[in-house]
């Protein structure tokens, strides 16, 4: 073996080395479960838990789920939560494209559908809230909106959900209910693009939920209206088939289903289920 | 020009043999061709052949691309009246602060286009900076309208052609613009007589690559201009949307997308970027 012949050899496994490490390095980014589970039973017999909750959750529930996130942190120590807020179509497009996830909570049993029918779901989803549409317009509601029919007036500005999103199809469901034809300027990704757009002003109203009607505090104003009742969501809440940590996962389930959880999401403007 | 071997040779031609390309070399650039080839390959693998004339029959992918190609086109247009005459400013005239004009100017090539899209809403939306007052005296509101879209394409799209004419002009002659201006001719006749055609070929390759990066634009466009089929949903909106509800629908865009940007690089390779 010449002198060359045995250095590029060399140099061919230092540089497969360097390939394989940099590899290796992917697999690690890509992987997201970075702490073992372990369910050791303490003294007091419940299973301790640990480890990181990684929820996907509609833009809608970002306020509370967020609060959520926290006292489930203060309750389990050694425990995270992660989220992904969203819109709930693109977050289960997101699911069965194989982000890992433990919790799915969508804003409309259609969109949970698309994850139960992909058998991504680990059990039967849940109601766990309702939630209603409102008007969100600007401050001290200059354009004197009072209905669903105002919106159809020339010159104003309406920024409606995307219908494949759950609040676009709530939109859709309750303007048909109503009879009525509005074009809007935009059709939004999530209900939270929606009410930013009041929020700043370019917009002069949007159909958004309650709850982002009260999130957004003095920055928008609220106007119901009786055909909301025509399109009320319920937002179903499921552990997925793949969880990295289902243990977590399901403790977090019952926090959201529990009695002090129900109150977060009331006090948010969330209808009980 | 004669290459360095034919010198080193006396002028002989002898051709020089290609070396074996050594394996840690082969090997990573293999590698690196697959990473960026196979997921075009899978984009074609997956094509829903069988229904693709119907997905791409239907009359929102026209719309899309319809509003794609004419929102690209006018922002590259947009690009060229005001991006080579800045680019002309930043090659040929010296100003103190002009390393910042040149840093603010490349700013938004590498500004996350959404930040750029907020950067836009906050100046020129309707309770803007700017904007407040196009809306006051001119009626004039850009957000959710075709032009905001060419406003967002600009934005993202123009650096590239400033950048590159501007490189052309520094690669080019002044000496010629200066004849020309010994000789009686104005600077914005030797400018428009002389140096334009001089960089012709600088300032249309940088128009395509603009126009390229125009018809891309995803970012800026959906926070500025938002999403309205046929007023501002141009095609990389409808893949994203589409990809929610309708993956092939979403996979057929793409296709066209796909097709589009290979016919450009096509264009491009054999009128200017042909290695000799």
């Amino acid at each position: 073996m010449t002198r060359y012949a045995r250095r590029s050899r060399r140099t061919a496994v230092q540089a497969t080395g360097a390939g394989v490490a940099v590899l290796l390095l992917l697999s690690a980014c890509s992987s997201s479960s970075d702490s073992e589970t372990s369910t050791a039973s303490d003294s007091s017999g419940s299973p301790k838990l640990s480890g990181t909750v990684t929820v996907f959750a509609a833009a809608s529930l970002q306020e509370s789920f967020t609060e959520l996130g926290k006292q489930f942190e203060k309750e389990h120590p050694g425990t995270k939560v992660t989220f992904s807020f969203g819109g709930s179509d693109t977050l289960a497009a997101n699911i069965t494209g194989g982000a890992p996830a433990d919790v799915f909570a969508a804003a409309s049993p259609k969109t949970m559908a698309i994850v139960t029918d992909a058998k991504d779901t680990a059990d039967t989803p849940v109601t766990f809230v309702r939630n209603q549409l409102e008007i969100a317009t600007l401050p001290g509601n200059p354009d004197k909106i009072s209905s669903l029919k105002d919106l159809g007036k020339s010159g104003l500005k309406v920024v409606l959900c995307d219908k494949t999103v759950p609040c676009g199809a709530a939109a859709d469901k309750a303007l048909t209910a109503a009879g009525l034809k509005v074009t809007p300027v935009s059709y939004e990704q999530d209900v939270k693009g929606a009410l930013t757009k009041v929020e700043l002003k370019e917009a002069d109203a949007a159909l958004v939920y309650r709850t982002d009607v009260k999130a957004a505090g003095d920055k928008v104003e609220g106007v119901d209206f009786p055909e909301a009742a025509d399109a009320i969501n319920d937002y179903p809440i499921a552990l997925l088939k793949d969880a990295p940590n289902p243990d977590a996962a399901k403790a977090f389930m019952e926090l959201v289903r529990s009695a002090e959880g129900q109150e977060v999401l009331t006090e948010a403007g969330f209808l009980k289920p | 020009m004669t290459s360095t071997a034919e010198t080193l040779e006396g002028g002989s031609k002898r051709r020089v043999r290609p070396r074996m390309v050594p394996l840690p070399l082969l090997l990573p650039a293999l590698l690196g061709l697959a990473f960026l080839v196979v997921p075009l390959i899978a984009l074609l693998v997956r094509t829903p052949w069988r229904t693709l004339p119907d997905q791409l029959t239907s009359p929102e992918v026209w719309d899309a691309l319809r509003l794609s190609l004419l929102c690209a086109t006018a922002a590259t247009a947009l690009s060229l009246v005001l991006g080579v005459p800045l680019a002309w400013l930043l090659a040929r005239t010296d100003f103190p602060g002009r390393g910042l004009v040149r840093a603010l100017v490349t700013l938004p090539l590498v500004l996350p286009p959404v930040v750029g899209g907020v950067a836009l809403l906050l100046a020129l939306g309707r309770n803007g900076v700017v904007g407040q007052w196009l809306d006051d005296w001119f009626g004039l509101t850009l957000p959710f309208t075709t032009a905001g879209v060419v406003v967002a394409e600009t934005f993202v799209a123009m650096p590239f052609l400033v950048i590159s004419v501007e490189g052309t002009l520094r690669a080019a002659d002044p000496r010629y613009e200066e004849a020309a201006t010994t000789l009686g001719a104005s600077r914005f006749t030797a400018f428009r007589r002389v140096t334009l055609p001089l960089i012709a070929p600088g300032i249309a390759a940088g128009a395509v690559l603009a126009w390229a990066r125009a018809l891309g634009e995803f970012g800026a466009t959906i926070t500025f201009a938002g999403n309205f089929p046929g007023r501002t949903q141009t095609m990389p909106l409808s893949v994203y949307l589409a990809l929610q509800s309708d993956p092939a629908a979403a996979i057929a865009l793409s296709l066209v997308l796909l097709a589009v940007s290979i016919t450009v690089l096509a264009a491009l390779r054999d009128r200017w970027m042909a290695t000799p």
